[in-house]
């Protein structure tokens, strides 16, 4: 990535001295910088409400929902959540926010992801702006160093994604109880979190490391009839990798969102049965 | 003066498509140093057009197929004006030139038991067109290509130079093959980038530049096909075979017109697609001539079980040899049955699921959709035909590739004449790139070894120099390349197009001449480097010469057979079938621009080799072979 | 047929210098921007430099930029335009200008040299090769590239970084190692190539930062990022970053005589 961001003396890039001489940075006529700008907007948002709520240590258990943040709860001074995902590893020495213990995964999973790589190396960093659009940056080395090529380690964070996923699985099963713990029941947070559930799967699997670990490593497909299948689920999946990382990310915002209003008593859960 | 820069090679391979890639690299194998010479870049050569498969009866689908068929559809598509002997050196090697292509990374579409499938296509018997879905010149341009590149890494290792044995220099134009006495000695070139001239002196020059189609209007080849090559070869003093014989592809697009004459591949009706009038009827059923009525269905029941089952069926009449569909949409069209841009209806979307068609016909699918905003998985497409390939060019010795009359001049290709007869079959030119580029690069190699190294003179420079020059020096008046270059496209399509009277050709030869009066004034603006107006302005007379050998063969020979149809002498006439034209140049060169350049001499074919003729039936033999012919 | 009057901006210039000149040319139904630049040669530039070829999208001659946007000209069609914009044609400009809308190209064939070619397997005759389909179309859809090198114009790692030219393969020769090392019958890992490691180490591909800005441009619609680039990445892992991969060959290295 680049190291510099002050234009350098040297005239280099479109402006080198073999290029046409063009002096525009480019000649784009359509709104390029929609999408970025828009990628940045999106990104910034889900920083900004994630950050508050990872800190705040609060509001994230109304019985029979516990928020995706803080889910599984590490430490000692988690909520007391009944069968619910609370899984002392760190014990009483942990006092910060027990969020910031769990999301460490998510959060590395995605920010290694490659969708979500091309959308911030875009949209924050410019790298470029957009396509045929000169970036402002003197020098550029991509993921060759440190830290950016740590990126390369997705697919360890995919294999911490899973796990973590099934435990948002097990959270949304516990949805099906009402708010004294009895089950055969159902509210409006329960649909909210099944759909959650949903997309973080499809998110995770449709995943590029996935879809190489499944099959994408093989040489000959037709040797390995079973991974070929499951090569060209992911792959139909991962077509759509930055829908569904999109989507996922809104709905796990708005399932801990959900949860908020409801733990912070500004909304009660509609029930349905 | 003129001084320019000297390099000798042994081998000098002009134009770089699949038969001249092929030459180079059997050239450079067999240990001659090699340089090939190609007015594009490295890699777009029209080749790539090629779409529907290579031809070569591996009998990867139908194990009835073998070299034995494959030769006689060859010689029945080219309605035995045929080459025998190259007829049949191509049907034996076109196997190997096809799996020698895999060794060199070739991906072709597979059978389910992983061999290389293999289409049907007009004319063939049996399915045998080896493809890559509807790109399969891409893929041999490109494997090609990338063998030169790995033969150019070994170099690298043992000379430490990429282009030591085996160089391509692109965007480059040979504009005279030189000659020392009656011997070849070199090419003069230009630099497009740069107008710079050179001179590559080598004792053998393999000519493989393609075809002609670029002196018609409508037509599928690009603005290459200025018949470079037949042109080298006449100036050079060779003659060439049969011009009279041109393709026009039953199926261009004809809408929008700033795309009209771009191909669609014949592969849509191996596949299914069936053209239909504005009636809706589908009327190749009424056009299936004599020759070939025992051989195509009769009912279009009988045509669909075809596709499934090719064995107890005989297959639709769209798959009849491409003139006789050409010949056919031409007529539907004139009786005011065509579609609404003067073509007819192709359609394969209610024949097959959309999936199919995208699976199967993807550049197609893009095609239409890109350049006519038409999705043909859902509409019919509008076709006519368009000017595709010259079966006519340079004659060559079958075995050796190498010209007559001219030691150390070879051509292999679709500039080579005599293979194809008076028709070409589809499949068959990339296939016969293959097999002659291969016979041409091993001849010349073999060659240049012997030969010596006959000197370039520095007069012959001088004039060539002289010549390239000349659009710089027009005076005032001087004529604009593009508009004669636009007026001679016009009146070779119009006046010796797809139908052709006495009347009209004489006339063509009368355009021609002023033409070549006002070209020998053609002016140019600006400079040398890379002046497209300049070179247009070059190879008009390339354009010119051939189109005269076109129209003064086809105006001579007075019947209709394959690629040549006359109204006025409409059957095939068994006298002609032992007749070759050749056009010779006038020599010494006429001064007067006005004067014809080119004379004809008709001169007998040999004979068709017993055991080849005893492939056939003796009943179709006498639909074709002229009475005194039957009796040898 | 309708036709109108279209406002061009295109460059001319050469090594020297250049600049965008004003042209007002007639347009037709169904044209494309290749058909507007060869009327401006045949009525008012006879000079003006372009490299074209099939015009049919097949061979990837036409590249330019129309509107800033890497395009093949032979396929950029004049509706999608409005009749009131002016457009904009210049050369590619991530290479050298030669002159008005020609580049020199010889940076990809500098390129493709550098990948070592196909390795044929060892002990197997011509025609004796058995592929299933499905193990050959990975490989063939990298195969329907036409090198018209618009990947590598748009790839900001050497349009916007000259200095990396000499390291990075760009798109279009990465997608080639992966074909390679996607073709089943590839023998190179026998003959001692690591076409994997190679594309990490000699071919620059941990320059790219999958920005897909190649995939965006690609004419023939090859999903050059999501099928090429990232599954290289991926086998690039396998090899240097995997500590699982990384302990196996120490082990085995410790343990080998």
């Amino acid at each position: 990535m680049a190291t510099g961001t002050e234009p350098s003396r040297q005239p280099t890039g479109v402006h080198g001295p073999t290029r046409a001489a063009i002096a525009a940075r480019h000649l784009r006529t359509d709104r390029w910088w929609l999408a970025p700008a828009g990628t940045a907007a999106g990104l910034l948002a889900f920083i900004v409400y994630s950050t508050w709520r990872a800190f705040a240590n609060a509001d994230y258990y109304a019985a029979p929902y516990v928020s995706p943040f803080y889910s599984p709860c590490l430490a000692e001074n988690c909520r007391e959540m009944r069968s619910g995902p609370n899984l002392d590893l760190f014990g009483s020495w942990w006092g910060l926010s027990p969020a910031l213990l769990i999301l460490v995964f998510p959060l590395g999973f995605r920010l290694t992801c490659y969708y979500y790589r091309k959308a911030y190396y875009r949209g924050f960093w410019a790298s470029p702006p957009a396509c045929a659009v000169a970036e402002p940056h003197a020098a550029y080395s991509g993921e060759t160093r440190f830290p950016l090529v740590l990126q390369n380690a997705h697919r360890y964070f995919f294999y911490a994604a899973v796990p973590v996923a099934g435990i948002l699985t097990y959270d949304t099963v516990l949805t099906f109880r009402d708010g004294d713990y009895a089950w055969g029941h159902m509210g409006l947070g329960t649909l909210l979190f099944l759909v959650n559930i949903t997309l973080i799967w499809a998110y995770t699997l449709s995943c590029h490391s996935c879809r190489h670990i499944m099959g994408g490593r093989l040489k000959h497909f037709s040797k390995h009839p079973v991974r070929y299948r499951l090569w060209g689920w992911v792959s139909r999946l991962n077509a759509r990798h930055m829908l569904l990382a999109w989507s996922s990310l809104i709905s796990v915002a708005l399932c801990d969102f959900y949860v908020y209003l409801l733990a912070s008593g500004t909304f009660t859960d509609p029930r349905i049965f | 003066m003129v001084q320019v820069d000297r390099q000798q090679w042994d081998v000098v391979v002009v134009g770089a498509g699949g038969a001249g890639l092929r030459a180079a690299i059997e050239a450079r194998e067999r240990g001659a140093r090699t340089a090939v010479i190609c007015k594009s870049l490295f890699g777009k050569a029209h080749t790539v057009m090629a779409e529907g498969g290579i031809a070569a009866s591996m009998g990867n689908v139908n194990e009835g197929d073998n070299w034995q068929v494959h030769f006689r559809d060859t010689m029945r598509g080219g309605k035995f004006l045929n080459q025998w002997r190259m007829a049949e050196l191509h049907a034996k090697e076109a196997p190997d030139r096809v799996w020698e292509l895999e060794t060199w990374g070739a991906l072709f579409d597979r059978t389910p038991d992983g061999r290389i499938s293999q289409r049907n296509f007009g004319g063939h018997e049996y399915p045998r067109l080896a493809h890559v879905g509807d790109r399969t010149g891409l893929e041999l341009i490109r494997t090609l290509q990338q063998k030169i590149v790995q033969l150019q890494q070994e170099d690298f290792k043992e000379y430490g130079d990429h282009e030591a044995r085996l160089k391509v220099f692109q965007e480059c134009t040979v504009t005279r093959v030189l000659k020392e006495g009656p011997r070849v000695s070199g090419a003069f070139c230009y630099e497009r980038e740069s107008g710079r001239f050179f001179v590559l002196e080598a004792p053998a020059v393999v000519l493989a530049t393609g075809g002609i189609g670029k002196s018609f209007k409508t037509t599928s080849n690009s603005w290459e096909y200025t018949g470079d090559g037949h042109a080298l070869a006449l100036l050079a003093g060779a003659p060439l075979l049969n011009m009279e014989f041109v393709q026009f592809h039953p199926t261009g697009m004809v809408w929008p017109p700033s795309v009209k004459g771009i191909l669609v591949t014949e592969s849509v009706r191996g596949d299914g697609g069936v053209l239909r009038n504005s009636e809706g009827k589908r009327f190749m059923f009424d056009y299936v001539p004599d020759v070939f009525k025992e051989k195509y269905a009769e009912s279009e029941e009988e045509g669909d079980r075809w596709y499934e089952d090719p064995d107890h069926n005989r297959r639709p009449p769209e798959l009849l040899p491409r003139d006789e569909v050409a010949r056919a949409i031409n007529s539907e069209v004139k009786a005011g049955r065509g579609s609404p841009h003067g073509g007819v209806f192709l359609d394969v979307s209610t024949r097959m699921p959309a999936e199919r068609i995208r699976r199967r016909l993807p550049s197609m699918y893009h095609q239409f959709k890109e350049l006519a905003d038409v999705d043909i998985t859902a509409e019919a497409m509008e076709v006519g035909p368009t000017c595709h390939y010259v079966m006519g060019g340079i004659a060559v010795d079958s075995d050796s590739a190498a010209t007559v009359g001219v030691p150390g001049l070879f051509a292999a290709g679709e500039v080579a004449g005599g293979m194809h007869g008076s028709n070409r079959l589809g499949g068959n030119s990339l296939s016969d790139l293959l097999v002659f580029g291969r016979r041409a690069g091993l001849h010349a190699a073999g060659y240049a070894a012997s030969a010596g190294r006959p000197a370039v003179s520095q007069a012959e420079i001088e004039a060539a120099a002289a010549e390239a020059l000349a659009p710089f020096h027009a005076d005032e008046g001087a004529e604009n390349p593009y508009t004669l270059h636009q007026e001679l496209q016009t009146t070779m399509n119009d006046l010796v197009g797809i139908i052709r009277r006495a009347g009209e050709m004489a006339e063509a030869l009368e355009r021609l001449a002023a033409l070549r009066v006002r070209a020998a004034r053609a002016g140019v603006e600006g400079h040398r480097q890379f002046n497209p107006g300049w070179h247009l302005a070059l190879d008009l007379r390339n354009m010119l010469l051939v189109s005269e050998c076109v129209a003064r063969a086809a105006l001579e020979r007075t019947e209709s057979r394959g690629g040549h149809t006359r109204e006025d002498c409409p059957s095939m006439e068994r006298d002609w079938r032992p007749v070759n034209l050749l056009c010779r140049p006038v020599d010494p060169a006429p001064a007067d621009p006005a004067a014809g350049r080119i004379a004809l001499v008709r001169t007998r074919t040999e004979p068709i080799r017993p055991d080849l003729l005893a492939l056939f039936e003796k009943d179709e033999l006498v639909k074709y072979l002229a009475e005194e012919e039957l009796y040898e | 047929m309708t036709t109108y009057d279209a406002r061009f901006r295109i460059w001319r210039g050469d090594t020297e210098g250049g600049e965008l000149r004003d042209f007002t040319v007639e347009v037709h139904d169904g044209e494309v921007v290749l058909d507007i630049v060869h009327r401006l040669q045949a009525t008012q530039v006879p000079d003006l430099a372009v490299r074209w070829n099939c015009k049919a999208g097949k061979c990837g001659s036409c590249s330019a930029e129309v509107n800033g946007r890497p395009r093949l000209m032979c396929m950029t069609r004049m509706s999608t335009f409005t009749r009131e914009e002016t457009i904009s044609v210049t050369p590619l400009r991530a290479f050298p200008v030669i002159r008005d809308l020609v580049t020199d190209v010889s940076f990809n064939y500098r390129k493709a040299r550098e990948v070592p070619a196909f390795v044929p397997p060892q002990g197997v005759a011509p025609g004796a090769y058995r592929m299933r389909q499905e193990d050959v179309e990975r490989s063939q859809e990298f195969r329907k590239c036409i090198e018209c090198f618009l990947c590598q114009d748009t790839c900001h790692v050497v349009r916007d970084h000259e200095e990396n030219k000499p390291a990075f393969a760009g798109p279009r020769f990465l997608m080639r190692v992966a074909e390679l090392d996607m073709h089943p019958l590839d023998a190179a890992q026998e003959a001692g190539l690591d076409r994997k490691r190679a594309a990490q180490e000699d071919h620059g591909l941990g320059l790219c930062n999958i920005t897909k800005c190649c995939t965006e441009v690609c004419p023939e619609g090859i999903k050059i990022t999501d099928n090429a680039l990232i599954p290289l990445k991926e086998r690039a892992v396998d090899r240097a970053y995997d500590p699982l991969v990384w302990l196996g060959n120490k082990i085995r290295r410790r343990t080998a005589p």
